[in-house]
């Protein structure tokens, strides 16, 4: 075995990832790439080794209120999402871009490839933006996104999910994934939270109801932390 | 070494198109500046198809061969060089970026494309033709050689460059470990 191969075998072994092809999720059979990935020969150098700089200035105030993009208030159930963004030596990862898009309460997204017959909420558009601070933290305020059906199967349902996009401090850290709800009894049935064999992996997509975090009278609070994969230089 | 296990990648769905793009994206510099390259291709799957829903980001070294350290990625000011740009693909998988040539041994740009039906994105980097550097370079000569070719651009003329991304087949772009 080379050390390539050795390096290869030992990631695998510790990959929490789900694989490229996922053939209950039908849209991977023609997009997975089916030659083997190349070990890169990265040097400390790298581009990937580094990660593009976002500045507080660049976001509006209101990107990180999913509630109060539009002259009234959406409908749905109003949460509180947090958490910090960690290294994969559990470190905080400050001044990074967390992005977050999602469906409005009744499972319908902004998009005009979205055919579900649900309601459309003109308070609502479900895009945001933040940085986190000084401790990785990370906070929104949105509207409990819906369950919405999707054609891959028959009777296909997703279960309730925020999808977020963080970037971390080496570009070949990119992570784009999605969290969810705890308890959602479609989680059994998605073959996109099921592509990822490891049960205790599936689990840290899973937000923590938490009373802390709830503010009183006005939002349930949620907590979820994200832990970005190891630098090419940490491996 | 490590201590905590990565959190799981999702797909980035169909429907990212109201949350990841804005307007400037593609427009690492601008498209008048003196300097400008265009980088452009498309996204095609493993039947030849364009993939009408990807999103292609890129992050490059400026012309000093440098990871840039400006601020500005998502407001750009027509003069900081912030080295990062995202496009998601039209409905032909076309996808375009106004960039500055990379600086270094062997230029490179590297390239993150995610899509509905991928699981976790592909990692891939856009080499130049014709560079003296390439063939020394560590990362490209690590590649197979006979898929090296699926890294390099094609030139299109002084200030364009072609760089299609295949998930499948017999061309099928090299794509990296993460």
């Amino acid at each position: 075995m080379t050390p390539a191969e050795a390096t290869a075998k030992e990631t695998s072994m510790s990959d929490p990832h789900p694989p490229y092809l996922h053939p209950p999720y039908k849209s991977t059979v023609l997009r997975a790439p089916s030659q083997p990935l190349v070990m890169p020969a990265y040097g400390p150098d790298a581009i990937e080794q580094s990660s593009p700089v976002f500045g507080h200035a660049e976001l509006n105030p209101l990107d990180d209120d999913l509630t109060s993009q539009h002259a009234g208030d959406p409908l749905g159930e109003r949460i509180v999402v947090t958490g910090r963004v960690l290294d994969s030596a559990g470190r905080p990862v400050p001044n990074t871009l967390v992005e977050v898009w999602q469906a409005n309460a009744s499972g319908r997204y902004v998009h005009l490839v979205d055919q579900h017959p649900a309601p459309l909420d003109p308070n609502f558009t479900g895009a945001g933006r933040c940085i986190t601070d000084a401790g990785g933290r990370y906070r929104f305020v949105t509207i409990k996104p819906g369950a919405y059906p999707w054609k891959n199967h028959e009777n296909a349902w997703r279960p309730a999910h925020i999808h977020f996009s963080v970037f971390g401090t080496a570009f070949s850290q990119r992570l784009v994934t999605q969290m969810y709800f705890p308890g959602d009894p479609l989680f059994a049935l998605d073959p996109i939270f099921g592509s990822i064999a490891d049960e205790k992996a599936r689990e840290r997509l899973i937000a923590r109801f938490d009373i802390g975090t709830t503010v009183p009278e006005w939002a349930l609070g949620y907590q979820w932390d994200i832990v970005l994969g190891a630098t090419p230089m940490e491996e | 070494m490590s201590i905590q296990t990565a959190t799981p990648s999702q797909t980035v769905g169909p429907f990212f198109a109201f949350g990841l793009p804005y307007a400037d994206g593609p427009s690492v510099v601008p498209e008048w500046h003196p300097d400008s390259i265009r980088v452009h291709g498309r996204v095609l799957d493993g039947a030849g198809e364009p993939v009408p829903d990807a999103l292609v980001e890129i992050w490059q070294a400026g012309p000093d061969g440098r990871a840039p350290v400006a601020e500005g990625a998502l407001v750009r000011d027509g003069h900081a060089f912030a080295g990062f740009g995202r496009c998601p693909t039209d409905g032909a998988g076309h996808y375009w970026f106004s960039t500055l040539r990379p600086g270094g041994a062997a230029p490179h740009i590297a390239v993150t494309v995610f899509a509905r039906g991928l699981l976790k994105p592909v990692l891939t980097r856009v080499y130049f033709p014709g560079e003296p550097g390439n063939e020394a370079d560590p990362v490209l000569s690590a590649v197979p050689a006979n898929r090296r070719g699926t890294l390099v651009a094609v030139r299109e003329g002084d200030r364009s460059y072609r760089f299609d991304v295949r998930f499948q087949g017999d061309e099928e772009t090299v794509f990296f470990a993460a």
